[in-house]
């Protein structure tokens, strides 16, 4: 327990030091802390090397992926408390968007992003619209059944290859110097972490703004938010759309990276993992859950040299963690500790879905 | 679209679904039981099913040697393989529910974390007890010695009524009424209504709420084992894949009566196994799941706490 209480603490002095940080210190550490990801690849590091995979395709997928798609999904269950357990589908809608688009018309990757994740965020209005006054366990066991349905429906669907999948996607086109081929996973890493610095910039931005704080009053109690006069249905489905964009936005990247994709890489797993990884990082905080993500989907690979048992090996780290640290790695900051005016809420409690 | 087939085989598609319907109700009482004292979805009592076949499958080859290759025993010999593989089937579930709540949910629930929390423990052990299993199975499919010869008792109506199905809906018919009568009539079992209504006061009237948990993880494994053997018994194989399947719709089935509620876990159960057996005449087995989905979905939207309501109504939903 003195262990956990240190650690805690650890994380509110990161944090505090981040707020007494005068502004040119903030923009270095933000400044080389983004050095540092972009450099990544290049890092040949024993620590982090993954033997078994190369450590290039690893950091793109499953690393950077997970980390977008967690940031996207803690829009939904972390900022709104809205339990979606069918998140792979917004995924998958990205990705077959990129692949039909792709290999029948001639438009190419940039002209079909906007395309993908309009249409993933289309499918958030439509599900969320008539699904959304659903609460808590409810709500849970709909986006399961429609992350299902939509891979059952490209299993079954002929005309857009049926369980074979669509093969043959095309890459981006070049970017100035970089050239987006199968066989070199970086420039595919640096699109990608650039969409994750956007949108991490953008949910921060929304955060601290209106959407944001009906959010947190949605996710607190729903009934008392509405009283408020926060039109609750609104922010909800808002909230559903903007993670099913950014959803979308991986699922784009992932097939002109991948080539072919086939509809059971889109499976419930999937759905978990991410839930996992937003969960597990610490639930309504971006940092907690970038680490999350970063280390449920690196740790599988890092660990491949147990070949057989690492999948368990994850499960039981999964069921140990929670066990010690239910609020994650890096939880949400308790906003008591920094506003002494703040009502003393213990937000352990709240953010628990009702 | 294949209506006919649907006209033509009504009443075989029927009892079929009604067999399926059975399978599915007994896993959706686990569901329904640990909803209903612990608010949470039990995301690892899909493996307390899958275990369940696995047990079977040892108590039936090892336990009373029967061999695939075998002819299918008669007599006293299959009554006695009948019942201790499906008592063997219900103790193996039962222990493993128990050992989950025992890792999974214990101490998070005293440490009063968050509903996630418990659900991302529980996922992790289905992820672990899933894979030990693929591990062990080397992720091939095992398949179950015939027991008991099938045959097909009589026929209504151009439908052909097989014995083991028969079995099948009686045998889940007397655990059910069992598990109501300990329900409503026992000492413990008013102690999981009672935990199920109101928490804290429940334990200030005296009830041993760990024990209680503890008893309801124990009855909902039961039933996910009886539900266990009744599927090997009729589809006679079972991989390390088979909660999964089973697990979902049997959620569906437990959310689409009711969720925390027994009645509506019973009538979801049948619901959801006629409507997919209908359905998969019509559609094709393929779009099953869909179909069953949008009704549960329709269902939801007129009535959001499902078609019997939450046994226990609170203040919010």
């Amino acid at each position: 327990m003195a262990n956990l209480k240190a650690s805690l603490n650890l994380r509110d002095k990161g944090a505090e030091f981040w707020e007494r940080s005068p502004k040119w210190r903030r923009v270095a550490m933000a400044m080389s802390f983004i050095a540092f990801c972009y450099a990544l690849p290049f890092l040949n590091n024993p620590l982090i090397n993954t033997p078994g995979s190369d450590f290039q395709s690893v950091l793109f997928y499953p690393v950077g992926m997970y980390v977008l798609m967690a940031i996207g999904l803690n829009i939904v269950v972390g900022k709104s408390g809205l339990l979606d357990l069918g998140y792979v589908a917004f995924f998958a809608i990205g990705a077959y968007t990129m692949a039909i688009l792709g290999t029948k018309t001639a438009l190419n990757f940039w002209e079909i992003l906007p395309i993908g994740v309009g249409l993933a965020m289309l499918s958030g209005v439509l599900l969320g619209t008539p699904t959304l006054r659903l609460r808590g366990d409810y709500l849970a066991i709909v986006t399961l059944g429609f992350g299902e349905i939509v891979r059952i429906f490209a299993v079954n669907t002929d005309s857009i290859g049926g369980s074979r999948g669509i093969a043959g996607i095309p890459t981006p086109p070049d970017f100035f110097n970089a050239k987006f081929t199968i066989l070199d996973p970086k420039p595919y890493y640096w699109l990608l972490l650039t969409f994750t610095l956007l949108i991490i910039w953008m949910v921060r931005r929304m955060a601290a703004r209106r959407p944001g704080r009906a959010w947190d009053a949605i996710r607190q109690d729903d009934d008392v938010a509405q009283l408020m006069g926060i039109n609750t249905r609104k922010y909800k489905v808002w909230a559903f759309v903007l993670g099913a964009a950014v959803a979308g936005v991986g699922g784009v990247v992932y097939a002109s990276q991948i080539l072919s994709i086939v509809p059971d890489q889109f499976n419930l797993n999937i759905s978990i993992l991410i839930l996992a990884c937003v969960v597990f990082g610490g639930i309504g905080n971006v940092w907690g859950v970038i680490l999350g993500a970063v280390l449920l989907a690196f740790t599988p690979e890092r660990i491949r040299f147990l070949s057989q048992p690492r999948i368990l090996v994850f499960g039981i780290a999964l069921v140990v963690m929670m066990n010690l640290r239910p609020d994650g790695i890096l939880p949400k900051k308790k906003r008591e500790h920094f506003d002494p005016n703040w009502d003393t809420v213990e937000e352990s409690g709240e953010g628990e879905i009702k | 679209m294949d209506f006919a087939l649907l006209h033509d085989a009504f009443w075989g598609l029927t009892f079929d679904g009604i067999a399926l319907g059975a399978i599915y109700a007994l896993i959706s009482l686990g569901y329904t039981l640990v909803y209903g004292v612990l608010r949470l979805i039990n995301f690892a009592h899909s493996e307390v099913f899958m275990i369940g076949t696995f047990a079977a499958l040892v108590a039936a080859s090892g336990i009373m040697g029967v061999k695939v290759e075998d002819d299918p025993r008669t007599g006293g010999s299959m009554i006695l393989t009948l019942v201790v593989c499906l008592v063997v089937a219900m103790l193996a579930s039962a222990i493993t529910a128990v050992l989950v709540e025992i890792v999974a949910y214990r101490r998070l629930r005293q440490r009063g974390a968050t509903k996630l929390a418990t659900l991302i423990s529980a996922i992790g052990v289905s992820i672990s007890l899933v894979e030990l299993f693929r591990i062990i199975t080397d992720s091939l499919p095992r398949e179950f010695p015939r027991i008991m010869e099938k045959t097909f008792l009589f026929s209504y109506a151009g439908a052909d009524i097989r014995n083991d199905k028969v079995i099948v809906i009686i045998a889940a018919g007397l655990m059910m009424f069992a598990l109501e009568r300990f329900i409503t009539k026992t000492r413990l079992g008013k102690g999981i209504r009672a935990v199920s209504m109101d928490e804290n006061t429940s334990t200030l009237m005296g009830v041993n709420i760990n024990r209680v948990i503890t008893v309801t993880f124990f009855a909902g494994g039961l039933m996910a084992g009886a539900a266990a053997f009744f599927y090997i018994l009729v589809y006679e194989n079972t991989s390390f894949k088979v909660g999964f399947f089973l697990g979902i719709s049997a959620f569906t089935a437990a959310v689409l009566g009711g969720i925390g509620n027994l009645k509506g876990a019973l009538f979801g159960g049948f619901a959801l196994g006629l409507m997919e057996t209908w359905t998969s005449a019509v559609f094709g087995t393929a779009w099953k799941a869909v179909i069953s989905f949008i009704i549960l979905v329709l269902v939801l939207l007129i009535k959001p706490t499902g078609l019997f309501g939450e046994s226990i109504q609170q203040a919010r939903v």
